[in-house]
């Protein structure tokens, strides 16, 4: 008989619903049914198990161009001759796997002496940067759904990106404080796009994509007393709406801002990050605020706390001098070692940067030995010397993933992989031995 | 009318292509998802043409041809958007203003009519530049 697995966490985006139901199979190996889960989480859940189509061994690349199926053991030596050989070796990735994954990419890459990445360095990586400088005055989602009557969305389409944040924490839902839901609070929506999000605010600023420092700055003079000295017009904003809003704002009882890649990838990155955070701070003189980023995969937030505990740093790691570490985006991140050409191996974790990278640098690393380890088929693995299928962690794996809030969540399986094929921590570790193996060799 | 325009790009996660990614990138959902540019439906006027033809983008790093459709979730006058994609990364600036992360958001790209040019597959976009790509068969 069909099995039903309760409080069960979603794979997909940062906000890590962990109250899905999922219906599994006699045999415990496929998926037949999930609830209260997004559209995006549905085809996580659908792909797990032992289905048609899910790739059960790794594929080496051949002479020819074609793909060939090799053993675990094959794939294992090769990944780490690769890392033994290779100068300064790129690992990257990590926004769909476990912290005990990421552990075990830190231990292989202080070993190999390169460089390890996460997804934040293309994504929430200014974040990193502003929150070195100025703090990060946050809270925990659960204080958004119980406390806060005001939220805003700056840069941030929870709708598409996020699809269960408004329902389960801060829009929709019925909190200690905030008992008649959506109708207890504000929403306030600042985006360059009329968003689907932004057809539920309240408020909508369609500011000039670009410039929403000077939106910020305009708000900090209104907290600071100087209304009368902004423009009439800030970033397409009429500067009564801007102190419609920033009354709306410090008259609230419990403010939280929410932002996104909106401002992270527009000009300015970091320091638009630093102002709203500023900004945050400043309306601490009026009302309760606090801020939180939008953090994209499951997991993504896991690999910050891991390494940031092991090494002192969240991302852009260069362990090349093996004693000691440093931490240099724009010139230890994925990207710009890339384009630099500065890498001469790269490991796609958990993630596709096939993709997901601007087309010239993944020319760049294409030049050299290019392995990906992903439970899929995707654009990445497609172009790789070596694809190393692994388990879906949360669906046929489980272990700890951070929420974007920074809560610690124990994932668990729900389905059995397909047999044989490991989770990314028992590949790292093997791929370490076999390192260690070969050092013992004379490897080199 | 004019026979190409200058916008001002960005590219961003949408709930159609999350879906379509997780069904898989070389399939043709993705494609159907992301293979397009979201534009103001004065600036597609304005290049001569109507709704759902494809038009060629040019950024200072690349170019890709994808169809051009009014957005629904709006875009004014000059702003375009392709959803986070393959294609959008075809014309996506690697400079990252010494953060890391590239020009995601906010770069110029021209935008002329292409109606007889073909949209190229995910893996076509991928695989042809890195020099892979053996056509259909």
């Amino acid at each position: 008989m069909p099995k039903v697995i309760k409080n069960v966490g979603c794979p997909y985006c940062g906000t890590c619903c962990d109250d899905v139901e999922v219906t599994v199979s006699d045999d415990g190996k496929r998926v037949l049914e999930v609830k209260n889960v997004c559209a995006i989480g549905t085809q996580i859940f659908m792909h797990g198990g032992d289905h048609e189509g899910r790739i059960k061994l790794p594929r080496m690349r051949q002479p020819d161009g074609s793909m060939k199926d090799v053993s675990f053991e094959e794939a294992i030596d090769y990944t780490a001759k690769v890392l033994l050989k290779a100068k300064k070796p790129l690992m990257y990735g990590f926004g769909s796997t476990n912290c005990e994954g990421h552990a075990a990419a830190a231990r292989v890459m202080e070993r190999s002496g390169g460089c390890l990445d996460n997804c934040a360095s293309i994504c929430h990586g200014s974040s990193f940067l502003a929150i070195f400088d100025n703090g990060y005055p946050s809270c925990t989602l659960g204080e958004v759904k119980n406390r806060a009557d005001v939220v805003v969305f700056w840069g941030s389409n929870p709708a598409h990106a996020h699809p269960r944040h408004m329902s389960r924490y801060s829009i929709f839902p019925r909190g200690f404080f905030t008992g008649k839901g959506h109708n207890s609070r504000t929403v306030i929506v600042i985006d360059p796009r009329y968003t689907d999000t932004a057809r539920v605010a309240d408020h909508y600023l369609q500011v000039r994509q670009g410039h929403d420092y000077e939106l910020f700055d305009a708000f900090r003079m209104v907290c600071h007393g100087h209304e009368d000295d902004i423009p009439d017009v800030v970033a397409n904003i009429p500067k009564e709406k801007i102190l419609e809003v920033a009354e709306i704002i410090k008259n609230a009882r419990y403010c939280n801002f929410f932002y996104g890649m909106g401002l992270c990838h527009s000009d300015g990155r970091n320091h638009n990050i630093d102002i709203a955070i500023s900004l945050t701070r400043d309306l601490n003189e009026f009302t309760k605020c606090t801020i939180m980023a939008m953090r994209g995969h499951y997991n993504i937030t896991g690999p910050g706390a891991v390494w940031s505990w092991q090494f002192g740093f969240p991302y852009c790691l260069d362990l090349t001098k093996k004693t000691m570490v440093h931490m240099n985006p724009g010139e230890t991140s994925s990207v710009d070692l890339a384009m630099r050409d500065e890498v001469d191996a790269f490991i796609n974790i958990g993630t596709d940067a096939g993709a997901h990278f601007p087309i010239p640098a993944v020319q760049h690393l294409k030049k050299h030995p290019f392995i990906t380890v992903d439970p899929h088929i995707n654009m990445a693995s497609e172009i790789s010397d070596l694809h190393v299928p692994v388990k879906i962690c949360g669906v046929d794996d489980g272990g700890i993933v951070y929420r974007m809030d920074n809560v610690p969540i124990q994932y668990r399986k729900v389905v059995d992989a397909p047999e044989g094929v490991p989770s990314d921590e028992e590949f790292l570790d093997a791929v370490y031995n076999r390192m260690v193996e070969l050092e013992g060799d004379g490897f080199l | 009318m004019a026979d190409k325009i200058l916008l001002n790009m960005i590219t961003q996660r949408s709930i159609e292509e999350g879906i379509a990614m997780e069904i898989g990138k070389p399939s043709p959902e993705y494609f159907d998802a992301c293979a397009l540019i979201e534009m103001n439906e004065d600036d597609i006027k304005e290049l001569g043409i109507t709704p759902n033809t494809n038009v060629k983008v040019t950024s200072e790093s690349g170019e890709v041809v994808v169809k051009a459709i009014v957005a629904r979730q709006s875009c004014y006058r000059g702003l375009c958007h392709i959803r986070q994609s393959v294609w959008a990364n075809q014309v996506v600036p690697p400079r990252t203003q010494s953060t890391g992360e590239p020009q995601y958001s906010g770069f110029p790209v021209i935008v002329e009519p292409a109606p007889n040019e073909r949209i190229k597959s995910a893996l076509e976009c991928v695989q042809g530049a890195v020099g892979l790509w053996k056509g259909d068969e």
